[in-house]
């Protein structure tokens, strides 16, 4: 029964809810049971809230018994990344500096889920303050994939991605600055979505990137992200840059493509996000996968972006300049961890930087201090500017790729899941993980990656839809309309071809 | 250490006829909106400390700002005061350094996007001449919060055993005002100073930006200083003293930095470019840190806020609602009132424009409005080393005083003398005169009995007016005003002798 449960979808589990066949405290209940019993084995869980998800349910089920209308997904249990600030839960992201930190406030995607009365499971296990592509960087330990658990789950949302992947949760919220969303799910055989910026509220999202973070759905199906995303999304007054305009109908798309036809949609391949460096198998499947959306009627193009090869470099300037700024209030003065000087006057100065020196691990520091020396006087131009006006030339990229398609596609991630220590002393290698979803995060347009079966090495691979800004509805029209195809090819989600986890009881 | 003895000076007179002094002056001013630059956070005037906070002014992880547009309303009136450009659309910009009254460890600000730019405002000065100072931009901020030492000798941090941060203040929000350089101004570079300054306050109270109290620190001023040998020559080497608050100490802060520049000038020394602490009880400046050395601020744009572009139709309808500036009100006035130059600018320079207005709003007119405030409470105020403001004594009380004159019921004299009461607290004019029996005594029985008292006393006198002999009728007149305590009227008691000796 809850083995059943557990692999359901979001949407699955919604429609047997609101027909009484089962109740939110069963749902949450089998998914706490999961979690216990595989934890020891994936590790994606920072803080398990057993207690509140159960109190959840229980009001969910005694208003459903009420006759109370409630959300679609209400008593649908979900993860929360632990960038994602949480009223009364600790909140972490990942880093020693903030071990300990319960804050006194929601981010405003916490408060939508709550009010749609989503059980929250627990926060999820992330690379420090989302700086990373394996989730090797957290400082409380690695999160192994459930499909060979010696290999990375992605990174930096690698807690969430491995969550769903392993049926800890059907649903499970993560952040995306270049790829952290979609990289883990490509990994892990799972749905993610990067929506436009200013879709999702940044309000109580801990910021790596202010220009570039935006929170989204980690999914198992194209349908769920859809459903996800249309809860968490739309204006919010708190964050500046969020989008005044209602959201299109992301849950209609997603069901206008399940119904598999593609005719008239212009598929434009981006020639630079293939070839060298990517793994044959990868390829093999991204071809694979063209072959389908033409069989579905789609049009496929090749476009140019020729100015997508100076995107990593542009985005490791952006990310750290921002991120030094963001990080500078971790100082032990208001809240989180202080660490007072072993010697010598106890001097705020001394205090922040004794503070800073332990709390903070290497990728941090190293990204600190790369972004200080970036907007630093006298460089501001020649690395901060440059990195700006590339990002208008990846911009411009992306409009021409767009007038000759409706959405571009590529591989989500140049490989497969690597093992788990294999780049930890190699950070080029590390970041050259994120060179097919980076310049989506620098454009503003949203990106989903959606599985597209698995590799040689019989590891997931990842499919790249991107489409214009705001147009967030034509990924998940593409998206379904490929996964119901690609999933009658495999007889069934890819997932059921994951080898099965011990379980620990 | 050589800071420990005062520098040299050069008397003020002996430097301005050596070098030409150029001030630059920055005015923060904190404005009353009623919430944040970038936050919810109600503010107030002496809060519990952090009791008017929320994540966002704490700098909590995840919180973001959101820019007030009442504080921006307010800057956009300030540009427009000044006589500003009004920017199509402008940025903040973080201002990045640690310290802990700075909560997200960097300051929200506007760097090279202000909102309001290359504006004018003209100076008034004591002598009745205006000097243009010219604007270079206003630009809107946040304020910091506020540290307290504790356990040190001073307050100062050197020396404390901890230090105390209230976020209260942290997130209010300034708009900063920048001047170019204030050339021209000659050896009045520091009344130029202090104008300028008292002109902008009195600006941000008539555009309702600010109450603007200089002793609440809602207006805070860094005074720019630097000498040169002559006008034509270049700029010299400036220095920037910070947190001058008050009028006086502006004035007195440039007079100090141009004797003490002018010192180390002709000692054949070089002007360090530093900020400089401003010593209200010594009325001298010391070193503060030094320019050079200054922090990278690292500014770079706020991504987590969009650009400002304020609605041209919006802006119009703000510069059509901006109430009359204090210089054209004061044309206005002047020219109603029948006021000379001399006459406007003394009670202009006395404070009692207001004073006057309100006089003449009760009733009085403005030439007797003048005469009181400018006389006799001018004389008391300067007795009691006060503010006329501050006199026990209210506009209305002195329209009532001058209209019991006008109806004759108190002559100028009596009316001193209710004036005196009303200052001692006894209430209201009409008050005093009824419980001191001042009221001029108008029937003419108590009058006629005095007369003929008088008259009976002095019987040669009163054969001598008989007599056609008009001379000694002021005796007579003395001795009835004596006797009914000054309360009555000279000229009834002249005719009244005059019929009873003839009758």
């Amino acid at each position: 029964m809850s083995a059943e449960l557990i692999r359901r979808s979001a949407a699955d589990l919604a429609t047997a809810l609101a027909a009484g066949e089962v109740s939110s405290v069963e749902v949450t209940q089998a998914h706490l049971d999961r979690i216990a019993a595989v934890e020891p084995a994936v590790h994606a869980f920072l803080h398990v809230s057993g207690e509140s998800a159960l109190a959840t349910a229980r009001d969910v089920d005694a208003r459903r018994a009420a006759g109370e209308t409630l959300h679609a997904l209400a008593g649908v249990p979900i993860a929360v990344k632990d960038v994602v600030v949480t009223e009364g839960v600790p909140t972490t992201a990942g880093s020693r500096i903030l071990e300990g930190w319960v804050p006194p406030y929601d981010a405003t995607l916490v408060r939508r889920l709550k009010a749609a009365r989503l059980p929250v499971l627990g926060k999820t296990n992330m690379d420090e303050f989302a700086m990373g592509s394996s989730t090797e960087h957290s400082a409380y330990g690695d999160t192994h994939n459930p499909w060979d658990l010696d290999r990375i789950p992605g990174g930096s949302g690698g807690g969430s991605a491995a969550a769903v992947a392993a049926f800890e949760a059907p649903l499970a919220i993560g952040t995306d600055t270049g790829g952290s969303i979609r990289q883990p799910a490509a990994v892990t055989g799972t749905v993610g979505s990067k929506p436009t910026y200013g879709s999702v509220s940044r309000y109580g999202l801990i910021a790596l990137a202010s220009s570039l973070d935006q929170a989204g759905p980690c999914t198992r199906t194209v349908l769920d992200a859809a459903l996800l995303h249309e809860l968490i999304g739309g204006h919010d007054p708190l964050d500046s840059t969020s989008i005044a305009e209602p959201l299109p109908d992301l849950v209609g798309a997603a069901r206008q493509g399940l119904s598999g036809d593609l005719s008239g949609v212009r598929v434009g391949v981006v020639r630079e996000l293939q070839g060298e460096g990517y793994q044959p198998g990868v390829l093999a499947r991204f071809e694979e996968s063209l072959e389908v959306l033409r069989g579905l009627g789609a049009e496929v193009v090749e476009v140019s972006c020729p100015h997508f090869g100076y995107a990593l470099e542009a985005y490791y300037l952006i990310l750290p300049a921002e991120a030094s700024s963001n990080l500078a209030k971790f100082d032990g003065m208001r809240f989180g961890l202080r660490v007072e000087p072993e010697d010598g006057p106890v001097t705020a100065e001394r205090v922040m930087a004794a503070t800073r020196g332990r709390g903070f691990g290497d990728e941090v520091k190293r990204r600190i201090i790369l972004g200080t020396y970036a907007l630093s006087a006298g460089y501001y131009d020649a690395y901060y500017g440059s990195a700006q006006k590339v990002r208008t030339l990846i911009q411009r990229d992306f409009a021409a790729a767009f007038e000759r398609a409706d959405v571009l596609v590529s591989p989500t991630a140049p490989t497969t899941a690597f093992r788990l220590g294999e780049k930890l002393d190699d950070p080029l290698a590390m970041y050259l993980n994120d060179v097919a979803t980076i310049p989506v995060n620098l454009a503003g347009v949203p990106g989903l990656s959606l599985p597209a079966g698995l590799s040689d090495d019989g590891l997931p691979v990842g499919f790249q839809v991107i489409a214009p800004a705001k147009a967030d509805d034509r990924l998940y029209r593409v998206g379904a309309a490929l996964e119901t195809a690609l999933e009658s090819r495999w007889g069934g989600p890819i997932l059921a071809q994951a080898p099965r986890l011990e379980e620990n009881r | 250490m050589s800071t420990t003895t005062a520098p040299d000076l050069v008397p003020y007179e002996d430097a301005v006829a050596r070098y030409d002094t150029v001030i630059g002056i920055e005015v923060h001013v904190e404005l009353g909106t009623r919430t944040k630059m970038f936050d919810g956070a109600e503010v107030g005037f002496g809060g519990e400390p952090n009791t008017q906070v929320t994540p966002v002014s704490l700098g909590l992880p995840g919180a973001l700002p959101a820019v007030n547009g009442t504080a921006v309303e307010y800057a956009i009136r300030i540009g427009l005061a000044l006589n500003c450009t009004i920017a199509e659309s402008c940025r903040f910009a973080r201002k990045n350094y640690f310290y802990p009254d700075v909560p997200k460890n960097f300051q929200t600000s506007q760097y090279d996007e202000p909102i309001a730019y290359d504006g004018w405002v003209d100076v008034e000065l004591e002598d009745g001449s205006t000097f243009r100072v010219e604007v270079e931009r206003a630009h809107m901020e946040e304020d910091a919060g506020k540290n307290t030492h504790v356990g040190g000798a001073t307050g100062r941090i050197h020396g404390a055993e901890y230090s105390l941060v209230d976020y209260n203040r942290a997130g209010i929000p300034l708009v900063e005002i920048v001047t170019r350089p204030i050339e021209g101004a000659g050896d009045r570079a520091p009344e130029v100073a202090r104008a300028y300054v008292q002109t902008l306050r009195d600006l941000f109270r008539t555009l309702g930006v600010s109450e603007a109290r200089m002793e609440r620190g809602n207006v805070r001023a860094d005074v720019n200083v630097s000498l040169r040998p002559s006008p034509d020559a270049p700029l010299g080497t400036r220095t920037e003293t910070k947190n001058v608050n008050s009028f006086r100490s502006v004035e007195r802060a440039v007079r100090y930095e141009v004797g003490r520049q002018a010192a180390v000038l002709d000692a054949g020394g070089r002007i360090t470019q530093e900020t400089r602490h401003w010593h209200e009880d010594r009325g001298t400046t010391s070193p503060g840190r030094v320019k050079s050395d200054a922090e990278d601020y690292r500014y770079f744009p706020e991504p987590d806020l969009v650009p400002v572009a304020p609605d041209r139709a919006w802006v119009e309808r703000i510069r059509a609602a901006l109430p009359e500036l204090p210089a054209a009100r004061r044309r206005r006035l002047q020219g109603e009132w029948g006021y000379a130059d001399a006459e406007m600018r003394d009670v202009v320079n006395a404070g009692a424009l207001e004073l006057i207005e309100a006089t003449v709003a009760g009733g009085a007119s403005p030439a007797a409005a003048r005469k009181w405030w400018m006389g006799e409470l001018a004389r008391t105020a300067k007795q009691g080393e006060v503010e006329l403001a501050d006199l026990p004594i209210t506009p209305a009380q002195i329209a009532g005083l001058q209209a019991l004159v006008d109806a004759g019921r108190i002559n100028d004299k009596l009316a001193r003398q209710v004036l005196e009461g009303v200052l001692a607290g006894e209430g209201d004019p009409e008050a005093v005169l009824v419980a001191r029996g001042l009221e001029i005594v108008s029937d003419d029985g108590p009058l006629l009995e005095a007369i003929d008292a008088a008259l009976a006393a002095q019987p040669d006198i009163a054969e001598k007016i008989r007599g056609g002999n008009l001379g000694p009728v002021g005796a007579i007149i003395g001795a009835v005003m004596k006797a009914t305590r000054g309360q009555a009227d000279a000229g009834r008691v002249r005719a009244l002798v005059l019929e009873r000796v003839n009758a």
